[in-house]
């Protein structure tokens, strides 16, 4: 047996492999969207794919949204599972009809006889200057839609396992990739990718005793920042990454909000009908005995995506989520 | 002196060579709708085929004719009815190998039942039972999809993956004149043609989406000629012509099975009732535009040919009526007894397994059933 040694992999390797080995492991696997062939992506995700295995198995489609993912369904239908690359989260706009009425439902309304098992990765959310329609986060809609799976990696391990877990599941899955976690670096063993917690549970990445903070993809970072920086002011903050957004995890949430008492969500999207609003809502419905403070948002603004030389005073960033930390020990001690 | 010749020893750099991808003329369509009935064509028509179209539309009508009076009765939600349309309903279904798949829209109840569907689980969607009552993969028909036209992608990745996996299979797409103005319907043809799919695609055009005329539509010469762009051949055919659509989708049906790619057929015909129980048709046609149409029935025209080459006796008639009414009756007796729904069924499909979300309210719903139980037999 040769030991292969760890060295440093991106998220966007990871993802890579996760699709290799994906394609590989079963021949009902085929990639499809714009630029997905030869360029490899326009993250480059893709790299090698369509060389490795033809272009029927990774297909460059025409520029068509809806006709990529209408033309999924189709082969789907067959058998097959398709995996589709959206190539920015707000280029899946014109699919999003196919998405809600058919991909969807598809198993719902013919009583289970038709499943679905696509997977949609869409890179999503902003931090890399990326001009208007390139930096939405558009999750609360996907989250919306019953019959819809909704993973959001945040880890180079979880890009690989999670996308793993999305293209074996029988459901459709939109698979949110944090762009701008693409390039974070992790040492990996490239033959022996890591094993995962299974997808549906959230992970407690930090622990801490004063306060709770609940996020996702490229928000974890962030906490994970605030946390550090929070002990300076003596405060013990505990980071918990949902990783999936539907199926929701309350149990594991629920544990760590009622072991601390407070609780603040955390994420790029916007708070107004955003994700953080169902999150504020399910934890304080089952721990309201518990908290000790409203559990807080801090979202990115109800502001269409800002120009990119604005966008650092739109996205959540170490100080706001302080500052909400400081407010709930305010809102316990008055 | 001309402008050129003022600019002295400037020559413009030629652009590079440019020609186009495909020739054209073979894609266009025929300046006006084949037809095969009333033309010196017929007298060639397999008497066998004319037979078996005839006893089958002489079923659909009377399947129209029922599914209609159900809605007056309270026993379906709403019947957009195919009157009128039935040649291209049931050839639709007649032109397909068992093998091969079918993707219809709302209106296309016929064309399903035609391809062997069982007429109430057929109907199960417009009766407000489940969405879909059959299993897509017994017969091969994909559920009735009501967005419009965004069945036809899926037509299309179907044929697509069939294709890959090395089996003959064509898949039929139906969709109406209002479909084709919509982006999927656009996306599917342009699909289609660039992936040389096997699938073949069938507007009905019956005049009317909704109440918006063709001509508020769309400006293209027919929707026939709508194929060129793509780069697929357009076929223009009367509808209401049973010989003439057969001809023409059995020839494109067989085109793709061979690996020709894909075929768009426009099949000219008039939806005679109203789009559904709903609607009040009087406000956007003239009862005489309905009437030239009713002269041109597909029935009637059918049994013109038969009768004028004496393949049409009255025992064959009779026998074609006796048997729609022995359906009429069956549909109209099962339509008759409620269906039994289960409300844990509300939560049984959602995802292949389920969520604890999920399972929590199935647990709050078991309660309320229970309760109400529990009132009910107070």
């Amino acid at each position: 047996m040769t030991t292969v040694a760890a060295r440093p992999a991106t998220m966007a390797q990871a993802l890579t492999r996760a699709l290799r080995d994906a394609m590989a492991a079963d021949p009902a696997v085929h990639v499809m969207g714009e630029d997905v062939g030869t360029l490899g992506g326009v993250f480059r995700i893709t790299d090698g794919l369509a060389a490795e295995f033809g272009e029927d198995r990774c297909t460059d489609t025409p520029l068509a949204e809806a006709g990529i993912l209408g033309t999924a369904v189709g082969m789907a239908m067959y058998g097959l599972r398709p995996v589709v690359e959206m190539q920015f989260d707000a280029f899946a706009y014109p699919s999003f009809e196919q998405l809600v009425s058919h991909v969807a439902k598809m198993r719902n309304r013919t009583r289970g006889a038709m499943p679905m098992p696509l997977t949609i990765r869409i890179p999503y959310g902003g931090g890399i200057g990326g001009v208007e329609h390139h930096s939405d986060s558009s999750e609360a809609y996907y989250m919306a839609t019953p019959g819809l799976h909704v993973y959001t990696p945040a880890t180079i391990a979880d890009a690989y396992g999670m996308l793993r877990a999305a293209i074996a599941s029988d459901d459709p899955v939109v698979f949110l990739e944090p762009k701008r976690l693409y390039w974070s670096k992790d040492t990996w063993n490239p033959e022996d990718p890591p094993a995962v917690e299974p997808v549906g549970r959230a992970v407690v990445r930090r622990r801490g005793g004063s306060a709770t903070l609940l996020t996702y993809g490229p928000s974890l970072p962030v906490c994970l920042e605030a946390a550090e920086a929070a002990r300076e002011e003596g405060w013990d903050l505990e980071v918990v990454d949902l990783r999936s957004l539907v199926p929701f995890d309350d149990e594991t949430v629920c544990a760590s909000v009622r072991r601390t008492g407070r609780a603040v969500v955390v994420h790029e999207s916007t708070g107004f009908g955003g994700p953080g609003g169902e999150i504020a809502a399910r934890v304080t419905e089952r721990c309201f005995h518990h908290l000790e403070a409203p559990v807080l948002r801090v979202a990115g603004f109800d502001v269409p995506y800002p120009p990119p030389m604005l966008e650092r005073h739109h996205l959540p960033g170490v100080d706001r989520i302080l500052d909400a930390v400081g407010r709930l020990q305010w809102e316990a001690e008055n | 002196m001309t402008v050129m010749e003022q600019r002295g020893a400037y020559r413009p750099t030629p652009p590079p060579a440019w020609q186009p991808r495909t020739d054209p003329a073979p894609l266009l369509p025929d300046a006006r709708p084949y037809r095969v009935l009333g033309t010196e064509a017929a007298g060639s028509a397999d008497p066998d085929l004319l037979l078996r179209l005839y006893r089958r539309l002489v079923a659909g009508r009377r399947f129209n004719a029922q599914a209609t009076a159900l809605t007056k009765q309270g026993r379906l939600a709403v019947y957009p009815s195919s009157t009128g349309q039935e040649a291209c309903e049931v050839v639709a279904a007649a032109v397909l190998q068992d093998r091969d798949w079918l993707f219809p829209s709302y209106r296309d109840t016929l064309a399903v039942v035609s391809r062997g569907v069982d007429p109430v689980q057929a109907l199960t969607l417009l009766r407000g039972d489940w969405h879909t009552g059959y299993d897509p993969y017994e017969h091969r028909v994909a559920p009735l999809s009501t967005p419009l036209a965004t069945q036809l992608p899926h037509a299309v990745g179907l044929a697509h993956a069939a294709r890959l996996k090395g089996d003959d299979v064509v898949a039929l797409a139906l969709v109406g004149d209002g479909g084709t103005s919509e982006g999927d319907f656009h996306e599917a043809m342009n699909f289609a043609a660039v992936w040389q799919a096997p699938v073949v695609f069938l507007v009905q055009n019956n005049g009317f989406a909704i109440s918006v005329p063709l001509a508020k539509q769309t400006a293209a010469p027919s929707l026939a000629h709508k194929a060129v762009g793509y780069g697929m051949p357009g076929r223009l055919v009367d509808g209401n012509d049973a010989a003439a659509v057969h001809e023409v989708l059995s020839g494109a049906v067989r085109r793709a099975r061979e690996g020709g790619g894909p075929t768009l057929v426009e099949a000219v015909t008039y939806r005679v009732d109203a789009h559904t129980n709903a609607d009040d048709a009087g406000r956007y046609r003239s009862d005489a535009e309905v009437e030239t149409w009713r002269a041109h029935d597909p029935i009637a025209l059918l049994e013109e040919e038969l009768t004028h080459r004496g393949l049409l006796d009255d025992d064959t008639r009779t026998a074609a009526r006796d048997a729609a009414e022995t359906m009429a009756a069956d549909l109209r007796a099962r339509m008759n007894e409620d269906p039994a729904l289960r409300p844990d069924d509300l939560f049984a499909h959602v995802h292949a397994g389920s969520t604890a979300q999920l399972r929590e309210q199935a647990e709050q719903l078991r309660a309320e059933l229970a309760a109400e139980a529990e009132e009910a037999g107070r």
